[in-house]
């Protein structure tokens, strides 16, 4: 995931389909889009992540998706695992502070975005590697 | 019970690590007071009245051993109040002297909450609890809650199916959901195995009853909507039968659809209840569409597999204990026969405080922790620690907290009940009066909760010095008395066979009281919400009201009929008459001054 403060950003927001949070993503037309922004009004309000589930998991839109608004570092991990491509932090964020958060946890027990599978999944199918490696 | 993997208990410690460093920043500065406060509530610490709260996650209610002795070290060491740091400004009613610490308190959704830790101890008290696998994932916050079921999951003998391996798949997939982490408001889900439904499931946001068809299908009946607060609601069936194995598949379309349309300008009308009111069919036909592509066109990643529901269940293979049932037989008539002062209570103990288990070799013993000078759910450090014991002693190392605040030892022989009642009576936790009119549900109240109008300990107390007698209690029989010091509701006034709600006017405490509220089990009937008897009540008011409204069953009743039951047949209002006639303060009849003028239930607002 790339992350921008947001006063250096304003290019790559303006250059993207702007949605806001309480639209229904479904009947936007993406087939000339390559870049949607979706917002979040405050960090508090959860909409857009339901939204970019709807548009990489239902949609396959493979465009830039990007955060904006109220980003805030400890919200990326979310972010990224619903496969938002940008965020665009609000300007009193650290960027070495918002690398740290994302590297906190190597894995989740419930699918998403980049591993659509449960764990329970995961782990089977890294058994029946590890017992196809050594057949 | 569950055991956990590698992979869960490298989670947790993970996440005491992540929250050591998200208050590392608070405590510099580099993380706003607003930013961190969602943070910390999702691990458990809100801030009340004195000090931070921490809620403990009791995944469905079960704690083993080690966890209780982590739990008895953390009220040891750690939940002390420091009279000379505090900040008393915001003080309640009671001298904050008199309020009990160094003990932990059993809450209606099975988890365990502590109340005066500071916050700068919070992330150290994160790491013991991760050093025996628990936590605070989100205990609160605008997430998707613990799970809680029935405290005799597993071993009830009218189970259609053991639920704890469905708690258990349905908590990892909660976890740390990314897409479910800021929804409008919080979201609670229960789920029951048995028969009778002993999880208050139609209360919940999702309630989940576990059913078999006909061909011997295990799937749930889903309930969604559900909820108390002040507008009580009861859940809206929206799947009769869902093949089980597809419930996270369902979840997820639940959820996805309230976190789109759930209401976020108003705080009071957030939760997923007023949006299946408000929208009613609109809200289920867009779950069932979601639902459907979610299987058909996401591929149902989180249907739960053969092979993953196997290893989870494995875990919960009930322990093997066996006894000779004719020698267990002898020893507890010879205690009943024994001429001395102490056999009526164990007589009553076995009534009250034992159930019967799928195992017939096995009881399953309720602690009861509602006991003159405790408030009703707290342990001390000493009691947790004699918990721990008499569960290793007795039942294979495990305990259930309990909806109504009490621990289960769900494991018990039945030959080995005389010395399991002796041992807990030492510690004062075999009072036999569970399921009883003392064995009230009470939240916190305003002693300790900055939401709370008015308190609910003093009057637990007052309540369990009034029915001391256990022969009077006895008589009395089974009744859910349920008291909150607010319209939050935590202390479940609205499913209480008599609810008790605290309002506040002008400074001053009053009690709102309700009747014939149901949680959902066979005795209290359909889910439903109690109602009001009249005005508020005094304080000094309340304990004649319960008086005259047992004088009213116990005049009323027929052979063998329980107080909820007498309610029904003949209604509320002898029992209104009644309550209304022991008015003092609040006696319309007598010249009020505006300033004892009863509220009503609209100033709760």
């Amino acid at each position: 995931m790339q992350l921008l403060l947001s006063n250096s950003a304003q290019d790559t927001l303006a250059a993207s389909l702007q949605v806001a949070n309480d639209t229904e993503v479904s009947a936007l037309d993406l087939s000339q889009v390559s870049a949607i922004a979706l917002h979040f009004p405050k960090f508090t309000d959860g909409r857009a992540y339901s939204q970019a589930h709807y548009l990489r998991v239902r949609a396959g839109f493979g465009g830039a998706l990007i955060a904006w608004g109220d980003v805030l570092v400890d919200q990326l991990p979310q972010m990224r695992r619903l496969g938002f491509s940008h965020a665009l932090l609000r300007d009193d964020q650290s960027l070495d502070v918002a690398q740290s958060v994302l590297a906190q946890f190597t894995a989740f027990y419930q699918g998403d975005v980049h591993e659509p599978d449960p764990i329970f999944i995961r782990e089977q199918s890294d058994a029946a590697a590890v017992v196809g490696d050594t057949a | 019970m569950y055991q956990y993997t590698p992979f869960d208990k490298q989670f947790v410690q993970l996440r005491a690590t992540q929250y050591r460093d998200q208050l590392t920043r608070w405590q510099a500065g580099d993380l706003s007071e607003d930013a961190f406060k969602p943070l910390r509530l999702q691990n458990g610490w809100y801030v009340q009245r004195f000090a931070p709260m921490l809620r403990v996650a009791v995944p469905y209610g079960e704690l083993s051993s080690p966890q209780l002795r982590a739990l008895a070290t953390i009220a040891r060491d750690y939940d002390h109040k420091d009279l000379t740091a505090m900040d008393t400004s915001n003080a309640g009613l009671s001298d904050v002297a008199m309020l009990p610490d160094h003990c932990a308190h059993f809450t209606t959704r099975q988890n365990v909450q502590f109340n005066w830790i500071p916050l700068s101890k919070s992330a150290d008290v994160m790491d013991l609890l991760a050093s025996v696998s628990m936590h605070g994932i989100q205990t609160s916050g605008n997430c998707i809650r613990n799970i809680t079921t029935d405290a005799f999951a597993g071993i009830a003998p009218d189970e259609v199916a053991d639920p704890r391996p469905y708690c258990e798949i349905i908590r990892q997939w909660s976890t740390l959901h990314p897409e479910f982490a800021f929804l409008p408001r919080k979201f609670k889900i229960a789920i029951s195995g048995g028969t009778e439904d002993r999880a208050a499931t139609g209360w919940h946001d999702v309630g989940l009853r576990l059913l078999r068809s006909v061909d011997g299908d295990i799937g749930f009946q889903v309930s969604v909507g559900g909820g108390m607060g002040r507008t009580p609601v009861i859940g809206t069936v929206l799947k009769t039968f869902l093949p089980a194995n597809q419930i996270m598949n369902y979840l997820e379309a639940v959820v996805r659809v309230y976190n789109r349309w759930g209401r976020r300008d108003n705080i009071y009308k957030a939760r997923i209840k007023i949006l299946v009111k408000a929208l009613g069919a609109t809200y289920i036909e867009e779950v069932n569409q979601e639902f459907e592509d979610i299987v058909l066109k996401d591929g149902a990643k989180h249907t739960i597999t053969d092979a993953e529901f196997a290893r989870v269940s494995a875990m919960f293979t009930a322990a093997d204990r066996r006894c000779d049932q004719l020698s267990a037989e002898k020893k507890i008539n010879s205690i009943l026969s024994a001429a001395a002062s102490d056999d009526t209570e164990f007589s009553q103990w076995l009534m009250h405080n034992v159930r019967s288990h799928k195992n017939p070799d096995l009881r399953a013993v309720t602690l009861s922790f509602k006991r003159f000078g405790f408030a009703p759910g707290d342990a001390s450090a000493k009691q947790l620690d004699a918990a721990a014991d008499l569960a290793e002693r007795f039942s294979s190392g495990e305990v259930r907290v309990t909806h109504a605040q009490n621990l289960v030892l769900p494991w018990v022989r039945c030959d080995e009940l005389p010395e399991l009642w002796r041992a807990a009576r030492a510690l004062g936790l075999a009072k036999p009066n569970v399921g009883l009119l003392t064995d009230m549900i009470a939240c916190p109240g305003g002693d300790f909760c900055s939401l709370a109008n008015a308190r609910s300990l003093p009057l637990a107390s007052l309540i369990a010095n009034r029915y001391k007698d256990l022969d009077e209690l006895d008589d009395i029989g089974p009744i859910d008395l349920h008291i909150s010091g607010c319209i939050n509701s935590c202390g479940h006034h609205h499913s209480g066979h008599i609810g008790i709600l605290g309002i506040d006017k002008d400074g001053q405490e009053w009690y709102q009281v309700t009747l014939g509220g149901s949680d959902g089990t066979r005795l209290s009937g359909i889910p439903t919400p109690g109602k009001v008897i009249g005005p508020a009540f005094a304080a000094d008011e309340v304990v004649d009201v319960i008086d005259a409204l047992i004088t009213t069953y116990s005049g009323q009743r027929l052979a063998g009929e329980y107080f909820i039951q007498t309610l029904k047949r003949i209604g509320h209002d002898p029992f209104k008459a009644s309550a209304n006639a022991v008015r003092t303060s609040t006696n319309r009849s007598k010249p009020a001054t505006a300033h004892d003028a009863p509220p009503t239930a609209t100033s709760t607002a």
